[in-house]
């Protein structure tokens, strides 16, 4: 119990900024330019209409009575419904949250694999061609925007080639939904041992997750290797190989243990970024995750899903921080989580 | 057991198992639309349902009566307005001051209830009362109280008019008016929702072809076929899976593939290309009583001017327009030469690009230097909209007119239009009825409706507008026929709104999907398409 308080105490600190995220996101919808009820009561409303629409939303009325209208709500676990697709915010987001989260994690997990390895060599090998080469698919990769790297694949392995399924979203249009589980597919399919399914699901997860890989290939590549640099410079590194230790438990065991917070660091940075840009390659496979949703509802001044949305995020992102910063401790004991 | 309900049991017992035979005969009944956004409602009485929500309601509803098919030039299918036929109705007769229908004794709701002259009331009366658009629509043919709509018997309802209409009867058969299954849905209704529209937001409830069994919104909606339809013959495909795609890049591949069946509102670009292509089936046909126009606010200087409207008119590049912006998917609605004014809308105005000309009334109408102004339009349809406002700004930019562009998101669009203070703007108008004197009512009248963008007011064009009403509803064809010229040449005098073209529905196909029909309502009616 009691290595569990420091987090407590974390978590607690957190709450100042849900309420403010609140507050922000409440005003900022309602300074946006637009009018829901004039966009939903379509081409031939008549004013007496849209009013009708108004008082129906409740928009009719004053901001703070709004504001407290939409904070009891929200105390009741009802974050209101979208008009855009006409169901409780609440329920949209459970449903495509899952969709989003399996993209982006694998989409990490991927760039993970490959710069990790990437920029360890090129910091072994400095100013060597695969150092070269790392720099160079570093910088195309983040250079290149996500839907255009998107397109082209796209373009590439389905419309020429015909490797790739159609971009139809998480699963081919015959395919029949895995049940609920996790709501992550690659894992509800195995659950119920559904290789078929799984196959699928995997087909389909490819491109995006690669587009999406590629955009984080940089920032994790170049982290790598300048921090594994900096350590292999270090002192302990050379009295390690003075000593005559095999050189991967010198580079592995030694320098990267050390070499690896300043990743991680930037890994929580780039899967912040990642759920940002997964919003244009859920737009480009037609994804039906949380990102798409909540441009969609932009776009139509859908006040309800914005709110829910950057709510949802927000509490993410505070879970995501706490769970580096107990990682830190985990990888160097020295890092306290309540220091 | 016997040998062929053996044989039938393995069958269904084996067939899961071999995949792709069992795929290959479901993908031909099956048809894949691909398109950029789905429906918000299954129910077009529904709070602020949009327009993918129409083609859901039109397919899984039935209307008391419907419109038969012509053909276009083109060969295309396309709904004859002066053809009503029977759908839920077996007969109708229309008196004096009331109409008779007498329901199809056979019909069923998708439940298995029967469809009774209760439920066709409910829905009418619903119609009438939900507010919003349905009830807007229903005005729009003198259906405006529930006391209009009498239950004679079990089978036969009687709608009486509250005033002579022509358009009462076409009214009825848009998509609105549709026949709800009133037992099923007021069993599902609360106090705070006595119409039930939060059950049909999510379910369907009618006695349509088809029926919403899955609905994903924002990626997909699935429609199997209601196989006990009586409405009319019986649809060949089984099964309509939906999708959206948002990508239109990913569409046009899709078809190219030949993984998608249909799609219908891609690019004009990439709808050329593939008709130049010719690999798949691309239909084209203009919206019926449907015009994208550049509007003036006649109640400000400088458009209060008619002049200075002329000498818009004539700075306008249409042909160019024609060209770069819709790659010729568009009627020209300009350049008439000669001929007498018809008695339809729309049809070509007689102006064409002439900026001499233009110039010369701008000198006349005191304004030698040109002025400075904002030309605004909707973002929401910028691919079409921000070409033709660049390409007009230049155009305006040499008689001397300063237009600066003023982008408006969609959200905020209506709002800005219906405020009626946007000096000059490009906008889109389209009524399912389609009679001239319907689109000139809500665009030109004095009334000032929300579509009179220009607030345009001329007691002649009133009373033209009204003369043509009244002659329609009593029958006097050469009145109206006066009063339809009469109010055109009007229209294009006073010039408050310069015509560009008549938009299309562009609509791609697989070869193999035949069947495809032009409806008022620009949706896909799935009952007449068919695969293979």
């Amino acid at each position: 119990m009691k290595a569990l308080r420091p987090i407590g105490r974390r978590m607690a600190t957190a709450l100042p900024s849900v309420v403010g995220v609140i507050i922000v996101t409440f005003l900022l919808t309602r300074v946006l330019p637009g009018d829901t009820a004039a966009y939903f009561a379509g081409p031939a409303a008549t004013p007496t209409a849209i009013a009708e629409i108004k008082a129906r939303l409740g928009l009719d009325q004053s901001l703070p009575v709004q504001f407290i209208r939409y904070v009891g709500d929200l105390v009741r676990g009802d974050f209101g419904s979208s008009l855009t697709t006409g169901q409780p915010v609440l329920s949209d987001i459970t449903a495509r949250l899952p969709a989003s989260a399996e993209l982006v994690l694998v989409a990490l997990v991927l760039a993970v694999s490959i710069a990790v390895p990437l920029g360890i060599i090129a910091a072994l090998k400095e100013r060597s061609f695969i150092d070269h080469a790392c720099r160079v698919v570093a910088t195309a990769g983040v250079s290149l925007p996500v839907f255009f790297t998107g397109l082209l694949l796209v373009y590439v392995f389905y419309y020429i080639l015909g490797w790739s399924p159609s971009p139809l979203g998480r699963l081919d249009v015959f395919a029949t939904t895995p049940p609920t589980i996790t709501g992550f597919y690659l894992i509800d399919t195995l659950l119920t041992g559904d290789l078929e399914g799984f196959h699928g699901t995997v087909a389909q997860l490819a491109l995006p997750a690669a587009t999406l890989a590629i955009f984080a290939l940089a920032p994790i590549a170049r982290m790598t290797r300048g921090s594994m640099l900096a350590v292999l410079e270090s002192d302990f590194v050379r009295t390690a190989r003075a000593a005559g230790l095999p050189p991967t438990t010198v580079v592995l065991t030694y320098a990267f243990r050390n070499a690896v917070l300043p990743v991680i660091t930037t890994l929580g940075m780039v899967f912040s970024f990642l759920l940002g840009a997964s919003v244009l390659v859920e737009k480009v496979f037609a994804w039906p995750g949380i990102g798409s949703y909540a441009v969609e509802a932009l776009i139509a001044s859908d006040y309800a899903p914005v709110q829910g949305f950057v709510l949802v995020m927000a509490v993410l992102y505070l879970l995501l921080n706490l769970c580096i910063d107990i990682l830190y401790g985990l990888i160097d004991p020295r890092v306290r989580i309540d220091a | 057991m016997k040998r062929r309900t053996f044989l039938a049991s393995t069958a269904a017992v084996t067939a899961p198992a071999v995949h792709s035979p069992l795929r290959a005969q479901s993908r031909n009944e099956t048809l894949l639309i691909v398109s950029e956004s789905g429906p918000n409602n299954l129910d077009i009485h529904g709070i602020g349902t949009n327009v993918p929500g129409y083609e859901v309601s039109w397919n899984c509803y039935d209307r008391l009566i419907t419109h038969g098919m012509k053909k276009t030039a083109e060969g295309t299918p396309y709904y004859d307005r002066d053809k009503i036929i029977p759908e839920l109705a077996e007969d109708m007769v229309v008196g004096d001051m009331s109409a008779t229908f007498k329901l199809r004794r056979d019909a069923t709701f998708q439940d298995g209830s029967p469809v009774t002259a209760k439920d066709v009331k409910w829905s009418l009366d619903r119609a009438v009362s939900v507010g919003g658009f349905p009830t807007f629509q229903m005005k729009a043919g003198s259906l405006e109280k529930p006391e209009q709509f009498v239950v004679v018997d079990d089978h036969t309802v009687r709608v009486d008019f509250i005033r002579k209409d022509r358009l009462t009867i076409p009214d009825l058969a848009v998509i609105v008016p549709c026949v709800v299954n009133s037992g099923l849905v007021q069993k599902n209704a609360t106090a705070a929702d006595p119409w039930g529209l939060e059950y049909t937001k999510q379910n369907t409830a009618g006695s349509g072809a088809y029926k919403v069994t899955k609905w994903t919104p924002g990626t997909e909606v699935i429609l199997e076929r209601n196989d006990a339809w009586k409405g009319g013959a019986m649809p060949k495909i089984r099964r309509i899976i939906w999708r959206m795609v948002p990508s239109s890049g990913n569409r046009r591949a899709l078809l190219q593939r030949g993984d998608a069946d249909i799609s219908y509102d891609l690019p004009s670009k990439d709808f050329a290309e593939m008709k130049a292509a010719g690999k798949l089936t691309l239909v084209s046909t203009p919206y019926s009583n449907g015009i994208q126009y550049i509007g003036m606010n006649v109640t400000k200087p400088p458009f209060d001017n008619p002049k200075v409207r002329e000498a818009v008119a004539y700075a306008i590049p249409y042909d160019k327009i024609m060209e770069v912006v819709l790659f010729g998917l568009g009627k020209p609605m300009f350049g008439k030469t000669g001929g007498a004014t018809e008695v339809a809308w729309p049809q070509p105005s007689p102006f064409k690009t002439d900026l001499a000309k233009a110039k010369a009334l701008l000198t006349e109408a005191g304004y030698p230097d040109g002025f400075e102004t904002n030309l605004s339009f909707d973002l929401g349809f910028a691919d079409v909209n921000e070409p033709i406002c660049v390409l007009t700004q230049e155009s305006l930019g040499k008689i001397g007119i300063k237009a600066t562009l003023n982008k408006i998101p969609g959200s905020n669009w209506r709002t800005e239009l219906n405020k009626k203070v946007l000096p000059i703007y490009t906008n889109v108008f389209s009524g399912w009825l389609d009679y001239p004197e319907y689109f000139f009512f809500w665009c030109y009248h004095g009334q000032n409706a929300v579509f009179n963008t220009m607030s345009y007011k001329s007691p002649e064009m009133d009373s033209l507008i009204d003369g043509a009403r009244m002659s329609a509803a009593t029958g006097d064809m050469a009145t109206y026929d006066r009063s339809v010229r009469g109010f055109v040449d009007l229209a294009f005098k006073d010039i408050p709104r310069i015509p560009l073209y008549q938009p299309y529905v562009n609509v791609a196909m697989q070869p193999n999907i035949t069947g495809y029909q032009y409806w008022f309502h620009r949706r896909l009616d799935y009952r007449s398409l068919a695969k293979g």
